[in-house]
Order: C-alpha cells, then sequence, then structure tokens
C-alpha cells in the first residue's frame, strides 16, 4: 500500500508552491514541514484504503440491486446465517484497522515528539489567542527590563465595507498587519494560550492546530523546509469575529530573521517594511523561476 | 413475526375503541399511538425551524462577503450603518449554526425517532397494549414543546452584548457559554436543554421498563425485533449520558451566575473539563440518533428482500457493542485540546474499533438483499441510499479517528461534511424510510409512491452536492463556523449552496405527498389474512398483524410467540 501513496503522492506535488488554500481545490495543501509531508502520505494512503471499501461496499450494492431484484430473481432464498463469512468480515475490517493503526500511531508520535536539536537552536514563540486577534511573544528576546518582546498581529480585513479587496499578497482574511516571522530550517516551538475564550492556532501547510485555551498552554513545534508567506485561520469558534483572526507567517532565511528581529525589537514598522521588501524579492524569484 | 391464532379482526370490529374528545385525546394524552404522533408533528415543525436555518446558513456561505444576513439583523434600528448590520450579522450567523445544531439533534431526529417511532411501534412490535408508564409518556412529551419555547426566547433575547442569542456554537464551550456571553440567552438555553435532558430521560426509562417487563409471551430477548432492540439500547444510552451532560450544565449555571469557577482558570478551574463532560455525553448522543435508525433499516432490507435478516444476534449485538464503545471514545472529539500523546493514541485505537460492528451491520444488510428477491419500493429506496451515504459517512469518520489526521482536519468542513453524511443523510435517511415504511399503518391512507420517490432522488442528489465539496474545502483547510472564508474557497461552497435548493425542492415534494395522501385519502391495503399488510408476508413483525391504522388499544388478548419463530 505504502508506494501506491508515495505514487500519488509524488504526483501531487508535482502542483505548485502555494501556502495557502487554491480555488477549486480537491486536497490538502502543498506541505511545507516535515510534518505535514508525512501526514499528506498517511491521508493518501487512508483516502485508497476507504475509496477501495466505499467501491466495494457499491459494486456489492449495485450486483445485489442488479442480480437479486424481484424481476431479476423470482425466489428468494431462505438463508440468514453464515458463519464463515461472518468471521471474514469481522476479521478482515480487523486487519485494516491494524495496518492504519501502525502507520497512525508512527505519525502521532512524531508530530508530538520534539526533535533532538540543541535547545539554543530552538526558536520559541508563544501565541496568545485574543478576541480577536493574535500576539505572538518571542520568548528567546528579552529586554533590560525582563519583557519579552511582542506584538499584535491584527487582521487586514474584517468583512466590513470599504476594506482593501484581496490581492496574492495579502489575500482576503488570511493576510494581517505584522506576521509572525521565523526562519527556515530551524525548529520552533510555539506555545499557545489564551486570556478570554478558546482560540486555537492552526496553519494548514504545516500541519498543526492547537487550541488556545485559558488557565494553560499547549506546546506545538514545527520546522519549515521552505521559504514563503503561509497562512492559517483561528480553528475554534471563539464569538463575533472568529472567523477574522487569520494566521500569518513569514518564513525567511536566518539572516533575514535576524536582520528582522534586530529591527523589531526597535520598531515593529521598522521591521515589517525591511519584511516586505524580502518579500517582493522572493516574490520575483518565485515567478521567474516559474 | 408469524404468531398463533391471534386474531386481528377481534380488533377491527371492536366495540371497546372508544377515543375520547380531541382536546382530551390530544393534550391529556397518555395513548403510545396518539404520543407518538405529537412526537411526530412536534418534529416536523421543530425540524422546519432548523431547515430554515440551514438555508440561511447556505445563503450567507453562496459566495464570499457577508450579505444576506444582514437583512435579518438591526431591524428597527433606524440609520443602521452596513457596517453595523455587518457586525450583527457575524453574531447572528454564529446563533444560526448553534441553533441549527441544537435544534436538529434535540428537536428533530431524537423526538421524531425516539419519541415518535419509538412511541408508535415499541409496544405495537412487542405485542404490549401500551407503553409501561403512560402518564410519564405524557411528561415526556409535553416537556418537549416547553423547552422548545425556551430555546426559541432565548434566541429573542440578549446573549452576547446587545446581539441577540447565544453564538457559542451547539458544544457550549466555555469561557465563550460563560463569560463570553453575559447576556440571558445562554441561560434560557441551558433551561431548554435540562428540560430537553429530563423528557428524554423519562422517555428512555419508560422504554427501557416497557421492553423489559412487556414483551408478549413467548417473545424472549433474542426473539426481539432488532428495532426493539436497538430502542433499548438507544435508551440506555439516554439514561448514562443525559445525567452527565445535566451535570455540566448545571456547573455552567453555577458558573455563570453563583460566583463558582468549575471552568474558569481564574478560580481553579479547567475549560477542558468541561469538553470531557460534555463529549461524555456528546459521544453517546451522535449513537442515540443512529441506533433506532438502525433497526428501521434493518426491517425494511429484510421485508422487501423477503428474507429474513442475516446474522439476527450478530445485528443486535454489534448495536449493542457500538453502544458500550461509544462511552468510552469521547475525547476523539478534543485531539487539539492539549492532551497527552499515550492518551490521544488510546482514544485512536478505542474510536477504530467502532469500525468493525459498524462494518458487520453494512455487510449483514447486504447479506439480507443477497440471493432475496428485492422489491425497491420507497422505503426501501431510502434504505439502500443510506447503506451507501452511512459507509461513505463511516470511512471518513476513521479517517478522523486518527489524531495524526485529525490535527489538520479538526474543525474544518471536512468534520461538517463527515457528520452530516452520517446524520444528515444518515439518520434523517433511516426517518424518511421508517416515515414511509409505517405511513399507511400509522395513518390508515396510502401515499403516492411516484411523488414519495421523486423526493428520494431530489434528496439523494441534493444531500451529495451539499456535503461532498465540503471534504474538498475541510483537506483545503477552511474552518467549520465562518461566516466568511478566502475566496479561493468559493466554488465548492457556491456548489454547495446549489445542493441546498435541491434539498429544498425534495422536501416540497414531501409536503406535496403529504397534502396528496390527506387529500386523496387512498384506503390501506388489507392483506388476504384481514391484516393491514401492506408489504407482504416478510413483513414478520407484530405490528403488520393489526388493522391500518391499529385501534385505539390494541392486544386486549395478547399475541403469542412460537418458540420455533425466526427473526
Amino acid at each position: 500500500m505504502r508506494w501506491i501513496a508515495v505514487a500519488l503522492m509524488s504526483l501531487l506535488s508535482l502542483s505548485a508552491h502555494a501556502s495557502q488554500p487554491e480555488p477549486g481545490a480537491i486536497g490538502f495543501q502543498p506541505a511545507a514541514t516535515s510534518i505535514m509531508e508525512r501526514m499528506t502520505n498517511f491521508h493518501t494512503l487512508l483516502l485508497v484504503i476507504i475509496t477501495v471499501i466505499v467501491i466495494v461496499v457499491m459494486a456489492l450494492l449495485l450486483y445485489v440491486i442488479v442480480r437479486f431484484n424481484s424481476k431479476a430473481n423470482k425466489e428468494p432464498s431462505k438463508f440468514s446465517h453464515n458463519t464463515l463469512i461472518e468471521v471474514i468480515w469481522t476479521l478482515v475490517p480487523v486487519g485494516i484497522l491494524m495496518v492504519i493503526a501502525f502507520f497512525s500511531f508512527g505519525e502521532l508520535y512524531y508530530q508530538e515528539t520534539f526533535p533532538d536539536v540543541e535547545e539554543s537552536e530552538v526558536i520559541n514563540v508563544k501565541a496568545e489567542g485574543w478576541q480577536w486577534n493574535w500576539r505572538y511573544y518571542y520568548m528567546d528576546v528579552v529586554d533590560e527590563e525582563g519583557y519579552e518582546m511582542y506584538f499584535v498581529s491584527n487582521p487586514i480585513h474584517r468583512g466590513l465595507e470599504g476594506e482593501p479587496a484581496g490581492t496574492p499578497d495579502a489575500p482576503r482574511n488570511l493576510a494581517v498587519d505584522y506576521p509572525m516571522v521565523v526562519p527556515v530550517d530551524t525548529v520552533i516551538r510555539v506555545y499557545t494560550g489564551a486570556t478570554d475564550v478558546i482560540h486555537s492556532w492552526a496553519v494548514p501547510a504545516f500541519g498543526i492546530k492547537t487550541d488556545a485555551v485559558p488557565g494553560k498552554l499547549n506546546e506545538l513545534w514545527f520546522r519549515v523546509n521552505e521559504t514563503g508567506v503561509y497562512y492559517g485561520q483561528c480553528s475554534e469558534l471563539c464569538g463575533k469575529d472568529h472567523a477574522f483572526m487569520p494566521i500569518e507567517i513569514h518564513v525567511v532565511t536566518r539572516p533575514e530573521y535576524d536582520a528582522w528581529l534586530e529591527r523589531a525589537q526597535n520598531d515593529i514598522d521598522d521591521a515589517r517594511q525591511y519584511l516586505a521588501g524580502i518579500s517582493e524579492t522572493s516574490n520575483t524569484q518565485l515567478a521567474s523561476a516559474r | 413475526m408469524p404468531m398463533d391464532a391471534v386474531t386481528p379482526h377481534d380488533a377491527l370490529h371492536d366495540d371497546h375503541d372508544h377515543k375520547p374528545g380531541f382536546f382530551a385525546r390530544w393534550f391529556f394524552s397518555t395513548n403510545h399511538k396518539d404520543i407518538g404522533t405529537l412526537y411526530l408533528i412536534a418534529a416536523l415543525i421543530f425540524g422546519l425551524v432548523g431547515t430554515a436555518l440551514s438555508g440561511l446558513i447556505r445563503w450567507e456561505l453562496a459566495e464570499p462577503g457577508i450579505g444576506p444576513l444582514t437583512y435579518f439583523v438591526l431591524w428597527g434600528v433606524e440609520g443602521a450603518t452596513m457596517d453595523a448590520k455587518i457586525e450583527a450579522a457575524k453574531h447572528f450567523y454564529n446563533v444560526a449554526i448553534t441553533y441549527h445544531g441544537l435544534i436538529m439533534i434535540f428537536f428533530m431526529v431524537m423526538p421524531a425517532l425516539i419519541g415518535g417511532f419509538g412511541n408508535w411501534f415499541v409496544p405495537l412490535m412487542i405485542g404490549a397494549p401500551d407503553m409501561a408508564f403512560p402518564r410519564m409518556n405524557n411528561i415526556s412529551f409535553w416537556l418537549l414543546p416547553f423547552s422548545f419555547l425556551l430555546a426559541f426566547i432565548s434566541l429573542l433575547v440578549p446573549g452576547q452584548g446587545a446581539e441577540n442569542g447565544f453564538g457559542g456554537g451547539w458544544v457550549l464551550y466555555p469561557p465563550l457559554s460563560t463569560s463570553g456571553h453575559d447576556g440571558p440567552s445562554m441561560d434560557l438555553l441551558i433551561l431548554s436543554l435540562h428540560v430537553a435532558g429530563i423528557s428524554s430521560i423519562l422517555g428512555a426509562i419508560n422504554f427501557i421498563v416497557t421492553i423489559l417487563n412487556m414483551r408478549a409471551p413467548g417473545m424472549t430477548i433474542h426473539k426481539m425485533p432488532l428495532f426493539v432492540w436497538a430502542m433499548l439500547i438507544t435508551a440506555f444510552l439516554l439514561v448514562l449520558s443525559l445525567p452527565v451532560l445535566a451535570g455540566a450544565l448545571t456547573m455552567l449555571l453555577t458558573d455563570r451566575n453563583f460566583g463558582t469557577t468549575f471552568f474558569a482558570p481564574s478560580g481553579g478551574g479547567d475549560p477542558v473539563m468541561f469538553q470531557h463532560l460534555f463529549w461524555f455525553f456528546g459521544h453517546p448522543e451522535v449513537y442515540i440518533m443512529i441506533l433506532p435508525g438502525f433497526g428501521i433499516i434493518s426491517h425494511i432490507v429484510s421485508t422487501f428482500s423477503k428474507k429474513p435478516v442475516f446474522g439476527y444476534l450478530g445485528m443486535a449485538y454489534a448495536m449493542a457493542s457500538i453502544g458500550f464503545i461509544g462511552f468510552i471514545v469521547w475525547a476523539h472529539h478534543m485531539y487539539t485540546v492539549g492532551m497527552g500523546t499515550d492518551l490521544k493514541a488510546y482514544f485512536v485505537a478505542a474510536t477504530m474499533i467502532i469500525a468493525v460492528p459498524t462494518g458487520i451491520k453494512i455487510f449483514s444488510w447486504i447479506a439480507t438483499m443477497w440471493e432475496g428477491s428485492i422489491d425497491f419500493t420507497v422505503p426501501m429506496l431510502w434504505a439502500v441510499g443510506f447503506i451507501f451515504l452511512f459507509t461513505v459517512g463511516g470511512v471518513t469518520g476513521v479517517v478522523l479517528a486518527n489524531a495524526g489526521i485529525d490535527h489538520a482536519l479538526h474543525d474544518t468542513y471536512y468534520v461538517v461534511a463527515h457528520f452530516h453524511y452520517v446524520l444528515s443523510l444518515g439518520a434523517v435517511f433511516t426517518l424518511f424510510a421508517g416515515w414511509y415504511y409505517w405511513f399507511e399503518k400509522m395513518f390508515g391512507v396510502r401515499y403516492n409512491g411516484m411523488l414519495a420517490g421523486l423526493q428520494f432522488w431530489l434528496m439523494f442528489i441534493g444531500a451529495n452536492v451539499i456535503f461532498f465539496p465540503q471534504h474538498f474545502l475541510g483537506l483545503n483547510g477552511m474552518p467549520r463556523r465562518y461566516i466568511d472564508y478566502p475566496d479561493a474557497f468559493a466554488l465548492w461552497n457556491m456548489v454547495s449552496s446549489i445542493g441546498y435548493l435541491i434539498v429544498l425542492s425534495s422536501l416540497l415534494v414531501f409536503f406535496a405527498v403529504l397534502a396528496d395522501a390527506i387529500i386523496r385519502r387512498r384506503k390501506a391495503v388489507v392483506d388476504e389474512h384481514g391484516n393491514g399488510n401492506p408489504w407482504g408476508p416478510y413483513a414478520t413483525t407484530l405490528e403488520w398483524t393489526l388493522p391500518s391504522p391499529p385501534p385505539f388499544h390494541q392486544y386486549n388478548e395478547l399475541p403469542r410467540v412460537k418458540a420455533d419463530d425466526h427473526h
């Protein structure tokens, strides 16, 4: 089964390096982390299994409909027991489920086991959900008074009149004013928390989603393979503007990240301008690559 | 189930078939059939409200942006700006999804399948003259309209700030349902659900006592019709799970009004605790909605395949094991709250096990049809449609059971598609299957089979057009409970909303069938034995030995079930 999954996956990965929802798409967003790559493979395996099951059931039903309708088969038989077939259709699903469980536990423990890296190389960010925006605390950056660097990430769109239309650079309902920024190929640990109601911090292309619950901190990790801009949305109903507290993450090279961080500590607007410069160049690169 | 020389004719010219006057009959009713009818009427009315709300949802979501719902807010507010209306519409959308869920679950599916068909056919099928506690049956029903009234009033009073209604989802998670909604709406909703819960618990006790004590002589527990098995298991699930909901609701109430902090971290409480309590009720609840339907489908498939149900004992114990496992899988609704990994692994394993008894049921229905001589009557169409669509909904459930995948799909439209496949195309299909199977038995008139068939096909196509594209939306990352979405999701949302129009047209046909049956009053079929049985010799349960409609009091002489009767 595994090779089918891998084959299908390689077909799918030929599509664009998009990191946001695609018009008319019928599958996952392209994976940007190892977590999501593995998840996509596992899902492809599951999709094959469930499609086969549905086709088998549909074929049996169609056969019964054609072969055993009252015109085709006047005399119904009387049987109502067959121990062998009952044992088979109990044990075969058990076997299929054990195959699924084998991969499922592998995925689960991979996602929830923090990678074996030096703690000094890890970047710690706290994503705090508020009604209705996210705040990002860069926990490794502490000023002389002991406060962590943080900024508020507000949505550009709230569904109101007179808002800017969506553009490829600032898609409607996904773009924010001050995005979260992390370096590529680096393990990022995110703590999610909240103060008012429950929110959920989710980025589909990373394969992560963890609730931000008042009174506790949840932890997740990811490591992004490619630079780019990635989007997510709040995924736990949190009141009126639940649909309008998106997550935007700029994944940049390490030197760019350091330069951004340097600016962000002093002036977040300056840092944003710097970031806009990077995106423009990377957009041109992407366009020329296509 | 064939039986001894019981004489249904006795009932036909029964001089004691004296019915009370209109008011006494329908308002003080203690007769299980009348109460069943009342439940069906109530479910029909409440179901229309739930359907209207889903119409608002699909209308709003048909295109990106916030538009249609602004027509329904800030009535009578002079000079309200468009932006003010949009802000109000955002809350109203959350209210619409909340009440759509609650109404469809507590006021449509449960009353129809359990209160309606359960009351009508459990006593008829086990050969009992009535339910064990007829007056308790009366109060079970009459609590329901008042519960609905409370829910409806809660729609019209402030929920959060100046906005009316509670908009926190049917799951009522705190702190959104405590500090997040400061108005009286949530308190009324809590009261409404308490009353609905009492109604259901009383009904469930009634079913358990009736089924355990009032079966006809000779009907051992292993000779009970499968619908009765289903109702027995459902009733146990209700009795065991609803008190937990009641406890959680009461804690919400005291957190809101009396300064307790069960779910407030500021006082040492934990919001996630509510989710555990809620889903300890909520997961059995989904089986409460589908198990009666499983029973109905078994009878229909057997009747029209002209064969006994394949693997009767397997079918009965598959339902029992689904009911049992249903109590130990609840936290698969909560994979993203921050549980321990080993705990998630346990819930993954336990959840996937449910696929085994469910598979047994699907395959046994197909085996029942195998080598049968199948008549594709209207109820059979719904039953076969159900088997296929429930399979589709079931396999996506297996996908979601994996915590490793659920981290991507949790709270997306994939979940919405999954549970509507098993409920809107599952439970509701069994509801219509039962309706058309027993229509003639209940009301004594026949319906137009052509029209009813048209309703099936419209519903089958429409419901698939609504919900199948939602899998795509979910996979691509569209979260649930969103009034507005990124433009990339526009296509499948539009398709989904078009599907709603097809389902709406099927509901119009449903009412046309009803109106046609009422106006034409085609006489119910009387078979060669003088019984009201339109479905032939393979409709073997006891209700088919009675006239259609059954006399006001049936089984004055108890039927006897022979030892060698098959199921």
